[in-house]
């Protein structure tokens, strides 16, 4: 019986010396990339627990005294902290415009891309949207601050001519909400097209063909064909997005926002960086991005299912 | 036929529609283009729209003279050179073994590594990391924490999936290893892959600026986007301008425009080469597995 069971064991293991013989070098160039996600990606889910304790400098994140509250101290805190509730709303309140006025803007310039006749324009065309893609938020803010300057920048030198207040389209709260908004369908509305663009592709042309025998209008084929064929790909782009409305981005606000605007230009990421890595106050700003990561999670996974509910395939 | 004469009009309308937005795309550039290379005095009074007034180049002498400001163009070319190297590096010997079957492990593998994409530690812990490895204000912590990106990964997975097995095969017969393989197959029907991630990534690092802000405090690796956001917030100064004392209202202007249409350059250079590239890059990211 023993030997019996040693020499499977050893059966086993010499298949197990031959499969490595043949694959160890799969495994030799994979052991770089996984010590990257281990080090970079998974030790800093170590570091979350001092969202639950007294961060000490002195001290490991293992050593650290936890919290009052069973631990939940910091998110009492936080959501006792005026700056964090604006932060929370402005992110939920600039996800939401982005989402609302800028989610349509892609689908509706693909489909003007592709009914557009001419071939060398459109391919002109598509170059110069995707450009703003390229562009840095930093790049970006220093474009507007130009652009929209008070009284010197293009936008309002029009406005004066034309009999009106000059508009501060970056110094008042009102204002900057839309421009920021503005700003970010700008930037990204070319590249989302490429998407789209390429779901269009993949309908059948003898649908088009079809529908023009028949004498359907250029709308009509439109809103029978173009939509309905690219109907998943919206709604997988649009979990993705439902997915991400407590998510914030980093450099747009950062870059966009300033002093006389910052009640709505603070965000969760920005509240991070300035009470955080500027306030060193880590305990409470490591339970704000626990807190927003596990919303972030929680809504795709929501946002998924949803989808499969609606007989849509999901994202995974 | 009058069907098609207003299909025609059809065209034209949506032609002069795309034109609009032409325009709109571009004119933030044409506006800050022609305010870099207008006087200060044409652009105080309100002179300058869409085209240079009183045309001269003072404002990018004046910058390219700024000793930081050209020493962060060269540093920030130079990092983006090795961190694009380093990411296609590790990008590839991560998606390349990952494309095989026979590969022990693998589904665990591949959920360890899309894992880290639905769910991060966050700012705080990332940066206490980089604190205890001592990477703060280091050049290097501008390359390495951001190497590979698993987005980018997918895609030159996507796209090695799409090389025929029965390549590899013919040449595992042969007698060749898997690195052989890669080397001799898979990386030169891969241009199209390597060219787009390539230039996501250099992109990402030519205008990366948030690791910089909160990792690193040394100026003088400072990349060129941090120096712009500082000049043009007002917390640092084109040199000249300063010592000389450009007291000139708008002389700062168009110092501003001349930096952000620097810094812009040679993006707008190099992006519609790759066009074509991207293009089926950005589309083979969508492919769920």
């Amino acid at each position: 019986m023993e030997h019996k069971k040693s020499a499977a064991f050893s059966k086993k293991m010499r298949s197990m010396k031959n499969y490595m013989k043949r694959h160890w070098t799969l495994y030799l160039l994979l052991m770089l990339p996984i010590t990257y996600f281990i080090i970079f990606k998974y030790i800093p889910m170590a570091y979350i627990q001092i969202a639950f304790k007294e961060f000490s400098i002195v001290q490991s994140v293992w050593e650290m005294e936890w919290a009052d509250n069973n631990g939940f101290e910091y998110f009492l805190k936080a959501f006792s902290n005026r700056d964090f509730l604006y932060a929370l709303r402005n992110t939920l309140m600039l996800n939401l415009l982005d989402l609302i006025v800028g989610f349509p803007a892609p689908i509706i310039l693909a489909i003007l891309l592709n009914e557009l006749a001419f071939k060398k324009f459109k391919r002109i065309t598509q170059t110069i949207v995707y450009m703003p893609h390229f562009l840095s938020w930093i790049i970006i803010s220093g474009l507007a601050l130009q652009l929209f300057a008070p009284t010197n920048g293009f936008v309002n030198i029009f406005i004066q001519k034309l009999g009106f207040e000059s508009i501060p389209f970056l110094n008042s709260s009102f204002h900057w909400v839309w421009t920021y908004v503005f700003l970010g369908i700008w930037q990204s509305v070319g590249w989302n097209t490429i998407i789209y663009l390429a779901a269009i592709t993949g309908i059948n042309p003898e649908q088009y063909e079809a529908a023009s025998v028949d004498g359907a209008s250029r709308l009509r084929k439109i809103w029978h064909i173009t939509l309905p064929g690219i109907k998943s790909t919206i709604i997988i782009l649009l979990i993705l997005s439902l997915g991400r409305i407590l998510g914030s981005e980093f450099d747009r606000p950062y870059a966009l926002g300033n002093m006389l605007v910052s009640d709505v230009s603070n965000v969760i990421a920005t509240f991070v960086y300035t009470n955080g890595i500027r306030g060193l106050q880590f305990s409470l700003t490591t339970a704000v991005g626990l807190f927003q990561s596990v919303i972030g999670v929680i809504f795709i996974f929501g946002a998924n299912s949803l989808a499969r509910r609606f007989g849509e395939r999901g994202i995974w | 036929m009058i069907r098609s004469h207003k299909t025609k009009i059809g065209d034209w309308i949506i032609v002069a529609i795309c034109l609009i937005i032409i325009l709109v795309c571009l004119l933030p550039l044409l506006t800050v283009f022609a305010r870099s290379l207008s006087s200060a005095d044409a652009l105080i009074k309100n002179k300058v729209l869409l085209w240079p007034v009183e045309f001269n180049l003072d404002a990018y002498k004046t910058v390219l003279g700024d000793s930081k400001y050209v020493w962060a163009l060269l540093w920030t070319a130079i990092l983006t050179v090795i961190a694009t190297l380093t990411s296609m590096f590790m990008t590839t010997i991560c998606a390349y073994p990952l494309i095989f079957d026979s590969l022990k492990g693998r589904k665990f593998l591949n959920a360890f590594i899309i894992l880290t994409m639905y769910f991060n530690a966050g700012t705080i812990p990332n940066y206490l990391l980089l604190k205890d490895l001592d990477m703060l204000n280091k050049p290097m912590v501008l390359v390495i924490p951001g190497a590979l990106s698993v987005f980018n990964m997918i895609i030159m997975r996507s796209f090695f999936y799409g090389i025929p097995v029965s390549l590899r095969e013919s040449a595992q017969i042969d007698g060749a290893g898997f690195i052989q393989i890669l080397l001799k197959i898979y990386m030169p029907l891969s241009k199209p892959v390597f060219a787009t991630l390539a230039l996501f990534y250099a992109v990402g690092r030519w205008n990366g600026f948030s690791d910089a802000l909160m990792y690193m405090n040394n100026r003088r690796y400072y990349p060129i986007q941090l120096l712009l956001y500082n000049i043009l917030n007002n917390i640092m100064q084109v040199e000249v301008a300063s010592q000389e004392g450009f007291t000139m209202p708008g002389m700062s202007e168009t110092l501003k425009a001349a930096t952000v249409m620097i810094a812009t350059i040679p993006i707008l250079i190099v992006y519609p080469f790759l066009q074509k590239y991207f293009i089926s890059g950005v589309t083979l990211g969508a492919i769920k597995e």
